[in-house]
């Protein structure tokens, strides 16, 4: 009787009780949301790359170097000529290189230069190497690797041909049309913006280019693609490569000879050391994104005692009845409490369900715009306890309205006052 | 009368019993002081007085809402006033009944569940006070089609005979009714007297009913007036 008593009275204040559950499952979707995006953001940026024990990039700020390498953000100041980067994977310390060119894509996918270390020593999440759900690494000049993503979305299958543009704009004017690349691997899903690269090789992107000059096609020569395979595709310059050891104890000394290169302005940086100063500098804007959202949640269960509150004086008849029949104050103490609990407990569920449905409607603009790759499934432990929370403090907040309750129950006695 | 048998084999005690009677409000200079009211079991009391005169305040101490702060409250023989007030609450559940002046119910209940929270707060089992209230509405007058109904929708003469099936449902020993007659029109009036005493007689509950309208008096055998609460309980 308890349970529907609450039932049905939340029912037959509708609609205020709608409006409060409206404002507060927004309060909820935030707070799991944000709780969400934040933990999901920094497994996914983690889980981007695994054992690479150095990158290496023209001089520049480690965040720069590391956004651009591996999480194709913005672009590199400026190139490492193919020598140095020759002479440098020639250290002893060093066991292998992965040399990456980038500045191209395909129709708003970055595409990679590359060679076939990419597909043998390229890690992620934990030690994780690269598997083809179809096809094989590039062997030729024009043959090119699709990450997960980009196949599904423009529905490529082996044998497909593809065209790259000049620049990472989605939309370009300078586009390579007389050498098409022919699709020979699709990568299997990595849950990381490898998903949403274009590999090929150094020489490909060598031969895309080897007609062009500052940007732009040279004015009366023409190369076609056959004719390019006559060339020499050494590549002249790369963007970065990534660098793993021997033995880490020497991945200092070999950062520093690196940095201290002679022949060339050089930083290598250490991938983890660059991401933790990444979520270092993040952390202050999370901390006060949390802040607002649990302000946010604050606001709604204060609104949803603040709206109970107001309707106990229309509900002194109500209490009045239920005091006539027996009712002792306590149980109408606790009536306002489940009514509330009640009503936190449909915010819950109704914020569950609009959080999986809006992560599973933004999944895919998350990951093209902003490379998150987002498990649209936000409930872990955490929520558990964000969810514990949540009732604790409603049930706290809700002994206002409910001891107001109590003690009009004890004061009123059977007055029914109009 | 469908199916309510009569209680004729109680033993004669009186059913409730207020001796030596002090209350006041510690903020007010007035006090209620009632030296002795007894009644026996199916008596009827009509109690009359003006406004301010203490007829809410008497009401809420035989419901046992606040306690005396002098002399006792007995009910069918037994404390009720020195009880704990837990106690006191489970004890007006399944001894009294409340009938008051008006919108006696809760509006988004059904009336069977109107009718069923006193058989909730008694602690009795669901079913056996289902049938006992489906069976006391069709006895009032409210037949099986608004059984479901919400109680908002009945009219003020329906919606206080759904209060007294809910007053009756335990079997009270005690009926407590506020005014309960004064939304109602001369016939509705009359036909409420009538199936009140009838059912209340019908279970021998004793009857405390408080109203302005003195032409009621003549449903009653005894009565007591606010104004002179030394007389105590005087025959009609």
């Amino acid at each position: 009787m308890l349970i529907k008593l609450a039932r049905q009275s939340l029912w037959n204040r509708r609609g205020t009780a709608m409006m409060t559950l409206f404002s507060l499952t927004i309060s909820l979707v935030l707070l799991f949301g944000i709780d969400h995006l934040r933990k999901e953001a920094r497994q996914s940026f983690t889980s981007t790359i695994s054992g690479t024990d150095l990158i290496v990039g023209a001089r520049s700020g480690q965040l720069n170097l590391l956004l651009y390498s591996v999480f194709r953000i913005g672009n590199a100041t400026a190139n490492v000529s193919w020598d140095t980067y020759q002479r440098i994977s020639k250290h002893p310390q060093i066991s292998w290189t992965i040399p990456m060119a980038l500045g191209d894509s395909h129709r708003g996918y970055r595409v990679l230069g590359t060679n076939g270390d990419y597909f043998s020593h390229y890690r992620y999440a934990n030690q994780q190497s690269l598997q083809f759900s179809e096809g094989q690494p590039f062997n030729g000049v024009y043959d090119t690797v699709l990450g997960a993503e980009v196949a599904r979305k423009l529905g490529y299958k082996l044998g497909d041909q593809i065209t790259l543009a000049h620049g990472v704009g989605a939309v370009s004017f300078s586009e390579h049309k007389d050498k098409p690349f022919t699709v020979t691997g699709i990568l299997a899903p990595t849950g990381t913006p490898l998903d949403q690269t274009v590999h090929v090789s150094l020489e490909g992107i060598e031969a895309i280019h080897i007609d062009w000059q500052q940007g732009a096609p040279m004015p009366g020569r023409r190369i076609n693609a056959e004719q390019a395979l006559q060339l020499d595709l050494t590549p002249k310059a790369i963007t970065a490569f990534m660098v793993g050891l021997e033995s880490r104890m020497a991945t200092f000394v070999v950062q520093r000879q690196i940095n201290e290169f002679r022949g060339e302005a050089l930083s290598a940086i250490l991938p983890g050391v660059a991401l933790a100063e990444l979520w270092q500098m993040l952390s202050m804007v999370e901390n006060l994104l949390l802040l607002i959202t649990l302000l946010v949640l604050v606001a709604g269960l204060v609104g949803m005692m603040t709206t109970l509150l107001a309707s106990m004086k229309e509900r002194q008849r109500e209490m009045a009845i239920l005091r006539a029949v027996g009712a002792h104050p306590w149980y109408l103490f606790v009536l306002i409490q489940l009514e509330v609990l009640l009503l936190t407990a449909l915010a819950l569920l109704a914020a569950a369900v609009s959080l999986v449905v809006t992560l599973w409607a933004l999944q895919d603009t998350l990951a093209s715009n902003y490379g998150l790759f987002i498990n649209i499934n936000p409930f872990s432990l955490q929520s558990l306890y964000w969810a514990g929370a949540v009732l604790i403090i409603s049930a706290l907040l809700a002994c206002i309205p409910a001891s107001t309750a109590y003690r009009r129950a004890l004061n009123d006695g059977l007055a029914i006052r109009l | 009368m469908t199916g309510i048998k009569p209680v004729t084999d109680k033993p004669k005690i009186p059913a409730i019993e207020l001796k030596n009677v002090v209350f006041y409000y510690q903020t007010a200079a007035w006090q209620l002081s009632l030296p002795e009211l007894t009644l026996q079991q199916g008596q009827h009391l009509f109690i009359q007085g003006a406004s301010g005169s203490g007829k809410t305040t008497l009401l809420n101490l035989l419901a046992g809402i606040i306690t005396p702060k002098q002399g006792e409250i007995k009910l069918g023989g037994e404390p009720f006033s020195s009880l704990s007030p837990a106690k006191r609450d489970t004890m007006r559940a399944r001894k009294i009944g409340v009938v008051f002046q008006q919108l006696n119910l809760i509006s988004y209940l059904s009336v069977l569940d109107n009718v069923l929270l006193s058989g909730h707060f008694a602690g009795n089992a669901r079913q056996q006070s289902e049938q006992r209230a489906i069976t006391l509405l069709q006895s009032l007058g409210l037949g099986a089609e608004l059984v479901k109904q919400q109680a908002a929708a009945l009219s003020v003469g329906q919606q206080q005979r759904v209060a007294i099936a809910r007053a009756l449902l335990t079997q009270p020993a005690l009926l407590i009714a506020d005014e309960p007659t004064s939304a109602l029109d001369a016939d509705n009036r009359d036909s409420f007297m009538q199936v009140l005493l009838e059912q209340a007689n019908a279970c021998q509950t004793t009857v405390i009913f408080v109203s302005h309208d003195a032409g009621l008096r003549r449903y009653f055998s005894w009565q007591l007036n606010m104004g002179n609460l030394a007389q105590g309980a005087q025959p009609c």
